[in-house]
């Protein structure tokens, strides 16, 4: 009975759980509620992960409302995956945030705080599991207005300032996509995403103009929520001065969700010989996201607030996704989709050990790191693995997404994008480095706080998704053969 | 049709154009505000009035009616609405802080305010 509204409870469990944790009483039981929330959405996200890899396409209909007329929720391979991965890295950095999140925000916002925090799972989940287009407006609004809040319980004032930003940026995003689903609606008359995909190229011969614009509005609107270079504005501030737990959350799954709408439309919407026959997409796309590789890079080496720089790294890892998705192979696609995950892993990974050291020290500047490593000598090593991996080291989830990166410019013969790719990674070397020097190779100042190592709370989430780095990067059946088939799926080549 | 025949989408896109320029010219933030509502505004009436039918009455089944306007639209933009409303209301709250933790709500103070706690 349950197994088959499991589809429908993904996203409803946390919907759910976030008004009940407003009632909760200040402490620490708003947190645990939430982490065995993020850790049912975690075990089911994996199940349905399993039964869709068995047995093809799950569709749900909502209140038994038959698409397309009703909202269909629909889960083929590449929704499940980013499905586990939001509801993974929840389940590993909902632990973590007791301790520190107490250390960042005060009392009487915790219960708050984690509602925010259940909504924006809610809606990262929403827009991973959903088939209507109209629905992932809505669920893309309720994860970015709990993000906006999320960001501004920062202890900084800047990070008001910076979540303003985010909203003004956000809701242009979600409207520009709105205007794109509007427009769909217009000459298709449906929002079910099956449906627009067979309707579609009907209606882009008969309203060419119209399917175009739409297009645009939804790419560009989505490029603006996922950070597409140009488009970034919001980010590094907004990672920059949220409170350390959220960065790694958000870091890890709210631009990968971006992703994944952008994929889900150019390839199931659009469709493939749409988006990369008969528009510009595929050389833009490909040249902004190696102009945000090294731009971003280059910037984040000069930057002086480690999470600052972290969060530059971001973008242009974001870069290297949607060079994977602008390539246009199945090679390409697979490992943009990887890379989604590798990302998530790594980026996850690091962002927490920051927060352990922002948990004793209180702060994130480089110049107080100094000598860190050796009086928290676990949280440091932790940094270096998923920095290794960040740059692409063998052994490495990082290797394995570059490699296949590699692989799919080489099959087309763009070795100059390969060669480019490979000087990205020599800048990610030279930031982390910076880092990892600071903490490692300098005393630490003469009348500095002592510290010890940060406590085991926080350190094992940290090395779950470290040794998480090392394993899927050793062993890469699993990854490699989920993405292969969603890229095969989106191509229009496997079954 | 006539370009005027189509009055609605320039009404839209006039609109959508005012409130998009208010968000990038102003640096006061409320006022960045006020145009994210306009620019907002601009796509319900695109989605309302899509759904109008020339003759069609409002989608309730009566007797001798046989035409309707298309109630989807409605329904999508209620939706809509109440996330326009939810953003502003969250946005308005920030100005507020902002405005208790800087003392201004021009975009340039506050930052020439961070500049300077920086150097300092």
């Amino acid at each position: 009975m349950i197994e088959s509204h499991l589809l429908a409870l993904q996203v409803v469990i946390p919907l759910l759980a976030a008004p009940v944790c407003v009632l909760l009483p200040q402490g620490r039981l708003p947190w645990l509620f939430s982490t065995a929330v993020a850790w049912i959405c975690a075990a089911m996200a994996m199940v349905l992960l399993g039964e869709v890899m068995a047995s093809g396409t799950l569709s749900y209909a909502m209140g038994g409302w038959i698409a397309p007329f009703g909202i269909e929720y629909r889960l083929d391979p590449l929704n499940a995956y980013v499905n586990l991965i939001v509801a993974g890295i929840a389940a590993v950095v909902l632990p973590f945030s007791g301790p520190s999140i107490e250390a960042e925000v005060t009392q009487d916002r915790l219960p708050l705080f984690y509602t925010a925090l259940l909504l924006c799972l809610a809606g990262l989940l929403g827009i991973a599991t959903t088939g209507d287009a109209f629905n992932v407006f809505v669920f893309l609004e309720i994860s970015s207005l709990s993000t906006y809040s999320l960001v501004a319980m920062g202890g900084d004032r800047r990070a008001l300032a910076a979540a303003y930003q985010y909203l003004i940026m956000g809701t242009i995003g979600a409207t520009f996509f709105l205007i794109g689903v509007g427009l769909l609606y217009m000459v298709t008359g449906t929002l079910n995403m099956v449906d627009l995909a067979q309707r579609l190229p009907a209606a882009s011969t008969e309203y060419a103009t119209t399917v175009h614009t739409a297009f645009a509005f939804i790419v560009v609107g989505v490029g603006l929520k996922l950070a597409l270079f140009p488009l970034h504005g919001w980010l590094p501030n907004a990672y920059t001065y949220a409170p350390a737990m959220v960065s790694a959350f958000l870091a890890a799954t709210a631009t990968k969700v971006a992703v994944y709408i952008l994929v889900r439309f150019m390839f199931t919407v659009f469709g493939f010989g749409y988006a990369f026959g008969e528009t510009v997409l595929a050389p833009l796309l490909v040249g902004l996201a190696l102009l945000g590789v090294f731009v971003a890079s280059v910037q984040a080496v000069y930057q002086a607030d480690a999470k600052r720089l972290l969060a530059y790294s971001s973008v242009a890892q974001i870069g290297y996704i949607a060079l994977g998705i602008g390539l246009a192979t199945v090679l390409g696609l697979s490992a943009g989709l990887l890379h989604l995950f590798n990302h998530a892993l790594m980026k996850g990974a690091l962002f927490m050990a920051l927060a352990a050291i922002f948990f004793r020290i209180g702060s994130m500047r480089l110049e107080d790191m100094a000598g860190i490593g050796r009086v928290m000598p676990w949280t440091m090593t932790a940094f270096a693995i998923a920095g290794l991996s960040l740059i692409g080291l063998p052994a490495t989830v990082g290797f394995i997404s570059k490699w296949y990166l590699i692989l799919a410019a080489l099959e087309k013969g763009w070795w100059p994008v390969a060669v480019l790719v490979l000087i990205g990674s020599l800048i990610a070397v030279v930031y982390i480095w910076r880092v990892v020097e600071v903490a490692w190779f300098r005393e630490r100042p003469a009348g500095a706080r002592p510290v010890s190592e940060a406590p085991l709370v926080l350190l094992l989430p940290t090395w779950t998704l470290v040794l998480a780095n090392i394993w899927f990067g050793l062993d890469t059946r699993y990854t490699v053969g989920v993405a292969t088939r969603a890229a095969e799926l989106l191509m229009g080549a496997g079954p | 049709m006539s370009a005027l025949g189509q009055y609605n989408y320039w009404i839209v896109v006039f609109l959508m154009m005012v409130g998009f320029y208010t968000v990038i010219a102003r640096g006061n933030m409320v006022k960045k505000i006020v145009g994210l509502n306009i620019f907002q505004a601009s796509v319900f009436l695109l989605f309302i009035s899509m759904g109008k039918i020339e003759g069609g009455t409002a989608p309730i089944v009566m007797e001798g009616v046989q035409r309707y306007s298309n109630p989807l639209p409605h329904v999508l933009i209620l939706t809509a609405i109440v996330v326009g409303v939810a953003t502003t209301a969250l946005g308005l709250a920030l100005v507020v802080r902002i405005r208790e933790a800087y003392g201004t709500i021009e975009e340039e103070e506050v930052q020439r305010c961070d500049e300077e706690a920086e150097v300092s």
